[in-house]
């Protein structure tokens, strides 16, 4: 709770252009509010929701449970069930740390430990400047290339601890190229 | 019909039934926890969670739950086998792993059913000691107090708030062992649509949700002598009180009340009935406006916080149907601050205002900054009818030897129209009694609407006014009221007045009231001791009552007056 408290006032998303898109999504849904069965369809929307505005955070929350017809409490208690989601922002630049099975016996754990040592921010949460946050995951179905870490969809395999700051070297250089050209 | 065996024992019974009231028929007694059936206010938990009604079905691997497993035709079903009560056992004693072992300081002690569930079991020793969840106490609200190391998952309160009162303000939050049943987002109540009817609270098995306590407060103020302090009781207390001190429910004890409260040392001993009387008074001459003029239709009623906090919360838009006045509460304690500490030369500053309710959201009523006149509080302290009993039982005072004492005058002088207040319907058919009247100039030769009475969640009437029909509704139940709103709101249904209470049956009912089993019985036994008061009351129309009466003369005027719409209204409900 704390988390999303805090970070509600720098991610004011009220009238973010996101909400249409998800309105539309709700609108095809078809949600019957008298139904007992509206909920069914609750997990998807709240997917869907979580690929437009990166996290689910109170207002897109309530959003939903509005369109819904049931209360915020119901949705956040989905919300807070699956691991998937989350209610604090991600970073521009997001580090997702495989612990699948495949990925812990080969030491990901370390690796994981590694990050949130280097950056100053556990896994879960995201760095004061917006920059940068950590997740775990299970299983990218890249088993052989155990342990493995994902950055902003970028695939790094065969990690070591001693690898991580040599890679979020590369990966900001690479960046901050990106975001020349574009701004150029 | 299916047959089954119980223990050995043929029953019959119709296809759906449950093992659990199967076996409740062949009176054989299946221990439950988490389990709750309250027919009247249409509630059912049989999630299921706890386990401790588990039984042994022939040709069943697993004990299932005989709360939520139907029975079928030839089940052979062993209810105290050697494994069905080791296993009740051992699941009950994983449950008491993750509870704390305070008992002896628990506000629930001796009214806990998880509580008397191990004695009954002969626990004697902590079996399991395990990690235990800790979390934090809610007591934001001022009203309603979360403490959710006492939660045992029964997940009854979220039957009540969301199903029942439709509500929608507590969830299951997270997974696993740090599941917590809370607001959305884990935020405190008081950030949450809670309207503190305390439904929840009268349902909950343990002490993790309970009503914030003043007792001490009020003890450091009747022990204060620099201090006045006055106490008013609210109707329905008189008809539960005496529960806790071995009467039975619906047992009378208004004049023992008075001379109890006397003795733990109250200086001025009200009764609330007085402001209820006062209400329909005020909101009578509401009535008859708004029908005269047929604007802001259907008026609502607006003694019952809960109700109001759930309107402001759920249907803004209708904010300007309540009532503006004050609750029986708030004008009782307004016309004791002003009115009679004037009369007795009290600075109301010294004077210490106690109501006794039978009310969880009264204690937000209380507090709220504008249920005050020139920043005074109305009412300092809302109690409930428990903490009374429990106050009057650390005062040495047994209420079922007292005397018959009365109230003092002049706000201990009351109706049997002020009584039935504690009853749903009670409020519209004490209205009507007076609007009736005053707008017709005939004298009401029968005072019984029993159309509006009883415990169904809504019920209607129309009644003839000088030529005009108007038409009426009582409704209790939070859930009851949403859906009254929601055909409102679209245009589907037209009234004129509507009574609302947040509890299921009305104040008898209260989230304040002594914790009953056999609930449904219980509130009938209530309700038929308020209005066998009204019954064998001289006088039954708040209009007649003398020192109400008396009140406008000397003090406020008329009905609606200016110093009546300063102490006993407020500009809006929020």
């Amino acid at each position: 709770m704390s988390d999303s408290v805090k970070n509600s006032p720098c991610c004011d998303l009220t009238g973010h252009p996101s909400f249409q898109q998800l309105d539309s999504y709700i609108d095809a849904l078809k949600i019957d509010k008298e139904s007992p069965r509206r909920k069914d369809t609750l997990i998807q929307t709240l997917h869907y929701a979580q690929n437009l505005f990166g996290y689910l955070p109170d207002v897109v929350q309530m959003h939903i449970a509005k369109r819904y017809g049931i209360p915020h409490a119901d949705v956040s208690g989905v919300v807070s069930f699956y691991n998937y989601f989350t209610t604090t922002p991600k970073g521009k630049i997001q580090i997702s740390v495989c612990l699948g099975t495949a990925c812990y016996v080969n030491g990901a754990d370390k690796v994981l430990q590694e990050f949130e040592q280097v950056l100053g921010i556990k896994s879960g949460q995201v760095s004061e400047d917006g920059k940068f946050s950590i997740e775990s995951l299970r299983c990218v179905g890249a088993c052989g290339l155990a342990p493995v870490v994902t950055i902003n969809q970028k695939v790094y395999g065969k990690m070591k601890p001693g690898k991580v700051r040599e890679i979020l070297e590369d990966f900001l250089v690479e960046h901050s190229e990106k975001e020349e050209a574009v701004n150029a | 019909m299916v047959n089954i065996t119980i223990d050995n024992q043929q029953v019959s019974v119709p296809e759906g039934t449950t093992v659990l009231d199967a076996a409740k028929q062949a009176n054989i007694k299946i221990p439950t926890l988490c389990y709750l059936h309250l027919e009247k206010s249409n509630f059912l938990n049989n999630v299921a969670s706890c386990r401790i009604c588990v039984v042994e079905v022939e040709g069943r691997r697993n004990l299932p739950p005989a709360c939520a497993t139907p029975v079928t035709e030839g089940m052979k079903i062993t209810t105290n086998s050697k494994r069905v009560l080791s296993s009740r056992r051992k699941n009950l004693e994983l449950i008491l792993s993750n509870h704390p072992f305070n008992c002896l300081i628990c506000a629930k002690s001796t009214d806990c059913e998880l509580q008397t569930l191990a004695w009954e079991f002969g626990i004697n020793t902590q079996r399991y000691r395990g990690e235990r969840a800790t979390h934090e106490i809610d007591k934001s609200s001022g009203a309603l107090k979360r403490d959710p190391e006492k939660c045992i998952m029964c997940r009854r309160c979220e039957v009540m708030c969301n199903e029942v009162q439709t509500v929608g303000a507590l969830t299951a939050f997270g997974r696993g062992f740090n599941t917590v049943v809370a607001p959305a987002e884990k935020k405190p109540l008081i950030e949450s649509p809670c309207v503190y009817c305390g439904q929840c609270v009268s349902v909950c098995p343990t002490a993790a949700l309970t009503g914030v306590g003043y007792i001490s407060e009020v003890w450091d103020a009747l022990f204060n002598p620099k201090k006045k302090v006055v106490v008013q009781v609210a109707p329905a207390v008189r008809v539960a009180i005496g529960e806790e001190f071995g009467m039975q429910p619906g047992q009378i004890v208004t004049g023992k009340l008075a001379a109890a409260l006397r003795r733990i040392g109250f200086d001025g001993v009200f009764d609330t009935t007085f402001g209820a009387d006062l209400t329909v008074i005020e909101e009578g001459r509401e009535i008859m406006d708004r029908l005269k003029s047929g604007k802001n239709l259907p008026i609502l009623t607006s003694c019952c916080p809960g109700w109001i906090n759930f309107i402001n919360y759920h249907f803004p838009t209708l904010k300007y149907m309540p009532s503006t006045c004050k609750s029986p509460q708030q004008m009782t304690g307004a016309i004791a601050k002003n009115y009679y500490a004037k009369k007795m030369g009290i600075d109301p500053k010294d004077m210490v205002v106690v109501s006794v309710m039978p009310c969880i959201a009264k204690k937000y009523e209380a507090a709220l900054p504008y249920e005050s006149t020139h920043g005074i509080p109305d009412v300092d302290y809302s109690i409930t009818t428990r903490e009374l009993a429990k106050m009057l039982k650390e005062g040495s005072v047994d209420l079922k030897n007292m005397p018959e004492e009365t109230f003092d005058d002049p706000l201990g002088e009351s109706t049997g129209a002020g009584v039935i207040f504690g009853a749903t319907g009670g409020v519209l058919e004490a209205a009507l009694r007076t609007v009736y009247e005053k707008y017709t100039g005939k004298t009401l030769e029968d005072v019984n609407f029993m159309a509006v009475r009883g415990t169904q969640g809504i019920r209607e009437a129309s009644i003839q006014i000088n030529g005009r029909t108007v038409n009426v509704a009582a409704l209790s139940g939070l859930g009851n009221a949403r859906k009254v709103l929601e055909k409102i709101v679209k245009g589907e249904a037209h009234y004129d007045i509507i009574e609302i209470m947040a509890c299921p049956s009305g104040c008898v009912n209260g989230g304040g009231q002594p914790y009953c089993h056999d609930r449904d019985e219980v509130i009938e036994q209530r309700i038929r001791g308020l209005y066998h008061i009204d019954r064998n009351q001289a006088i039954r129309k708040s209009h007649e009552n003398p020192s109400i009466q008396k009140l406008y003369q000397e003090y406020l005027g008329e009905a609606g007056s200016h110093l009546a719409h300063e102490l006993l209204h407020v500009e809006s409900h929020n």
